[in-house]
Parts: C-alpha cells; structure tokens; sequence
C-alpha cells in the first residue's frame, strides 16, 4: 500500500466500494432463496390442489361406511381405513416399545462403547432403507414361513419396522439433549439410574419422544410398498389379524391404475383422506413441541 | 490483603456468624486421594479433613483439581467411564471408596449441589417428594410436612407455599438454586457438597444462598468450591487452596486470608495469578 491510500478519504472510499458490493451480493442471495422457495411452495400447492379437487368429489358418508366396491359400482373405502387404522396402530405397538428401549441403552447405557456407535449406524442405515426392502424382508421372515399365506400382522410387522428406527433416533437423541447436570442431580439424591431414567429424563424427553412416533405414524399411514408383500389386501371386510388386510395406500396403488372412473375418484378421494390425516399429525407434532419449548423457557 | 473484613464482605460475615474454628471434629477425611481422568492426573496426593458442621471451601484456579475434589466424596464421578480415585476418603470411620461402600448410603448421607441449577421437570412440591420417596414411605400429611420443612430449610417457602403444584422450571435461577438446595437437604444428609452454588447467580440470589449456607451450618456439615474468593472468606470457617492438582495450603479461613503460610497462596489470594 503507498501512502495515498491510507489517506482517510481514500478509506473511506474503499470501505463505500466495499459495502456496496455487500450490499449487492447480499441482493442476490434474497432473491435466489426466495426463487428456490416458490419453486418448492409451487409444487406443493399443486400436488396439494391436485389432491383436493380430484378427491373432495368423492368424500361422502359411504366413503367411510361402505367396502370397496367391484369395478363400476358404488361403495366405498370403510375396510380399508380400518385396516389401515389396525395395521399402523399394531406397528406402532410393536415398534414404539422396542425403540424407546433401544434409544434409551444408546443414550444412557452404551457411553463411548464402540458397540453403541456401531448400533447407531446401523439405525441410521435402516432409517433410510427402502421400504419395499423392508418389506421383502417380513415376506420372507413371516409371511414364506406361514406356508405363503399373507396377514395383518406380517402388515404390521413391516410396518413396524419403518417405526423402529425413527423412534430409536428420537429417544437416543433427545436423551443426550437432556443435560448431564440433570442426570448427576438425580443420582447424587441416591436414585437407582433405571429410576432416574424413568421417572426424569423421560420427562425432560417426552415431548421429543412423542413427537418422534407421530411423525413415524404419518409415515407409515402412507407407506405402500412394504404392505404389498405382507398384507396384501383385501376386497371385504376383515379384522382377522392372520388373513389378509386391506389398506388405504394399496387399495389406491390398485384403484389409480385401473381404468374404473368409480375406483379412481375412490383412489383421490383415499388419498385427499390420508394428506389430512398426515397434516393433522404433523400439526399436533408441532403443537407438542412449541408447547414444550414455551414452558421451558 | 491483610484484614479480613474488606467492605464488601463485611454484612455478610456479620450475618453468617462465623462459628469458632477451634474445638472441631472431622466429618470427612480425604486421605492421599490420587485421581485420573483417563491418562490425566488430575489430583495427586490430597490429604486434608472436612470438620463437621463447619463449612470448608475449596477454592484455586480452574482446572485446578477442587470440583474433582469435591465430586469424589460423593463418588458422583463413579458415572462417567474411565475416572478413577484412589487413596481413602473416610466417613464416620468408613472408607467411601470402597466399592462395598454403597452407593445408595453414601448418596443419602451426602447430598450435592450443582454449578446450574437443574430442578427436575416436574411440580416444586413433587421435586422435594421425589427424593423422599426414594427412602421412606410417608403418609400425605407427613409427607407435606417433610416437603414444607425443607422448602423453609431452602429459604423458599414463603416464595413457593402458594404454587407448590406449579412446574419448577418457571421458577428464577436464584429460586431453582434453592429449590435444589431443599432437594438436597430433605433427604436429612449429615454432609452437603456444594459444587459453584452461586455462580450463574446475581449478587442478590447470591446473597440470599450465602446467607443459607450460615444457617445450614446448624444441622449439616457443608463443602463448597467457588471461584470467588470473597465468597470463600465470606462463608466458610476452613479454606484448602488447591493448585494443578495439588493441595497447596489447608487451615482456617482467617488465617489462609491474612498470613497465608505459603507463597503461592499468597499470589493467588491477592489475584497476582489465577
């Protein structure tokens, strides 16, 4: 640098030069995020609008009260709502015990085991397996086992399987998120740690924890691939947990490709059902943790 | 450095009474306690005695060893893998470190208190309840009574008796320090330790647990670590001085205050390092 440009006024010019530019980059980046933005809200406002008016024609009482029809009839999707409702509900049953558990013995019992980090990983891998993986799996586990006959609960199973590991990340996660001094309070009063854990710390997780389950049933309620195999589906009635089952997300896989117009607006009708159904989970995930986060501060 | 009673201590030490050091009896004796965090040792060789119903204080610079010191007489740290102590800490004639010791005993005799104050998620009244429980079976009527006389015995009462159902968590930090101190305290333990008590508190929360301190003194036999050297001239009848892991300097207040026999206590006393 010579001497001219330590001068206060050339200072003052470069730093001008300077924030002008930030200024302009800083421009920039606003506008490309907000263009990101309205390209991601466009396609969901149309998926969403899609989903609306091609499913609100067929919301009626009979949707929920009447069996899914033979083709070019009327009738509706009351079998495969309950089974839906059965299905998801075992899978969580099964799958939310068996996660707590498995979280809580990552967060609170594996310290720095190389165990525990390799139990982690794989929960990661299986998080994100393709279901139809999942399903391919319980197919074989349950369903060939059974002399090929498919069921309710080897639905459930698979489906348990998708809920297991979401539950298992929550509870370890929000477990470490509890802080160590807590843990220390608890035990220096001479509480057994399985107590602390119990009748604290999932206190202090529980909002985290629940969450996590809701969001594993939203996503379950719409998984399709993993019931094909399993509980395959079924055109009447049924609540018997060893025959097959029919479901919201494979009847609509069946109805969609068929060249019924009364089976399509069934399909749309099921699928307008069922965004409802994950937004309002999602909604009250939400309230749980914004309600949560209020009375902690 | 050489009178105790600087301005800004003065009420304070008026109001704490400061009980006569003579005439004690040890309540806990640490006996060439060694201790590791993995390959690090982080004390080496500490010997010194805690008097009962006296309050003794560990002070030096951080990492200095005292906070590990402190957690080792209620083998907090046994739930951390890979922290080891050796040597004996001996209360009532027993050593603690033995691993017969056990650990639901020595947690209902010494009871802590921690740097942050962590109530548990739950109702003030319930975090009080939740420790009792553990070791006796109380009716409805006695078990208010045992929650309302640590409550008083943590100085909270009159701030809490009316929203005792009320979630501890929306207490203020001053006011959940407390709590935690009646938490402790309601379990009837004959040693307190109490681990930074005061410092995410404000000068007057400060105050307030000071002033609870002098009066704890009358049933329990208390050790605190603090940073702050006033507070340990303040509040406490012994002081150890503790420096890289060792135990520089161990004796009564006063005394280490005014004519510190070493001179590394001395630097540190008068803030020339630390």
């Amino acid at each position: 640098m010579n001497a001219a440009a330590s001068s206060p006024i050339d200072k003052a010019n470069v730093a001008e030069r300077l924030y002008r530019r930030r200024n302009i980059v800083n421009r920039i980046a606003i506008v490309m995020s907000c263009v990101a933005a309205v390209f991601g809200l466009f396609f969901l406002t149309w998926i969403l609008w899609t989903t609306v008016s091609k499913g609100l024609g067929g919301i009626s009482i009979a949707l929920f009260t009447e069996m899914t029809p033979p083709p070019q009839q009327a009738g509706g999707l009351a079998n495969a709502f309950f089974g839906s409702m059965m299905m998801c509900g075992l899978a969580i049953l099964i799958g939310t015990p068996l996660g707590i558990a498995a979280g809580t013995w990552l967060a609170e019992y594996a310290g720095a085991r190389k165990i525990g980090l390799v139990i982690r990983f794989v929960n990661d891998i299986l998080l994100s397996a393709p279901s139809i993986v999942l399903g391919l799996f319980v197919y074989t586990l349950v369903v060939a086992q059974m002399g090929g006959g498919f069921s309710a609960i080897a639905g459930a199973i698979a489906l348990a399987f998708i809920v297991l590991p979401v539950v298992v990340r929550t509870t370890d996660e929000m477990l470490r998120l509890v802080p160590a001094q807590m843990r220390e309070a608890a035990l220096s009063l001479g509480v057994p740690q399985w107590k602390v854990i119990v009748q604290v710390l999932y206190r202090g997780a529980s909002a985290g924890i629940v969450t996590g389950i809701i969001l594993a049933l939203a996503r379950i309620s719409g998984e399709t691939a993993p019931l094909l195999f399993t509980a395959f589906g079924n055109q009447y009635w049924s609540a018997d947990l060893t025959q097959p089952m029919a479901s919201v997300p494979v009847v609509m896989n069946q109805f969609t490709a068929s060249p019924y117009e009364s089976w399509q607006t069934l399909a749309w009708a099921g699928a307008l059902v069922l965004t409802f159904f994950v937004l309002v989970l999602s909604l009250i995930a939400r309230a749980i943790l914004l309600r949560n986060k209020i009375s902690h501060d | 450095m050489t009178d105790l009673n600087f301005s800004m201590s003065a009420p304070v030490v008026a109001a704490s009474g400061r009980k006569s050091a003579l005439a004690t009896t040890p309540k806990m004796s640490a006996k060439h306690v060694n201790f590791h965090y993995d390959r690090f040792h982080a004390l080496k060789d500490v010997s010194f005695d805690i008097a009962e119903k006296r309050v003794t204080a560990l002070i030096g610079p951080s990492g200095c060893g005292k906070s590990t010191l402190l957690r080792i007489f209620n083998r907090i740290y046994a739930i951390y893998p890979k922290q080891e102590a050796a040597g004996e800490i001996i209360l009532d004639g027993e050593n603690i470190l033995d691993p017969k010791y056990s650990l639901n005993r020595l947690r209902g005799k010494v009871g802590m208190v921690f740097q942050k104050p962590v109530p548990f998620p739950m109702s003030i009244y319930e975090n009080i309840a939740y420790a009792i429980r553990h070791y006796e079976k109380l009716k409805k009527p006695d078990m208010d009574a045992r929650v309302e006389q640590a409550l008083r015995q943590g100085a909270l009462w009159d701030e809490v008796k009316d929203k005792l159902k009320q979630s501890a968590l929306g207490l203020s930090g001053g006011q959940q320090q407390r709590l935690c101190i009646a938490r402790a305290v309601a379990l009837k333990p004959e040693v307190l330790l109490l681990d930074e008590p005061t410092s995410a508190l404000d000068p007057i929360a400060t105050g307030k647990i000071e002033q609870l301190i002098a009066e704890l003194t009358e049933d329990f036999t208390i050790a605190i670590v603090t940073h702050n050297m006033q507070q340990a001239a303040r509040c406490s009848d012994f002081t150890a001085f503790m420096y890289l892991g060792e135990l520089v300097e161990f004796g009564e207040t006063e005394k280490l205050f005014t004519q510190p026999t070493k001179q590394q206590t001395e630097d540190y006393i008068t803030g020339r390092f630390g």
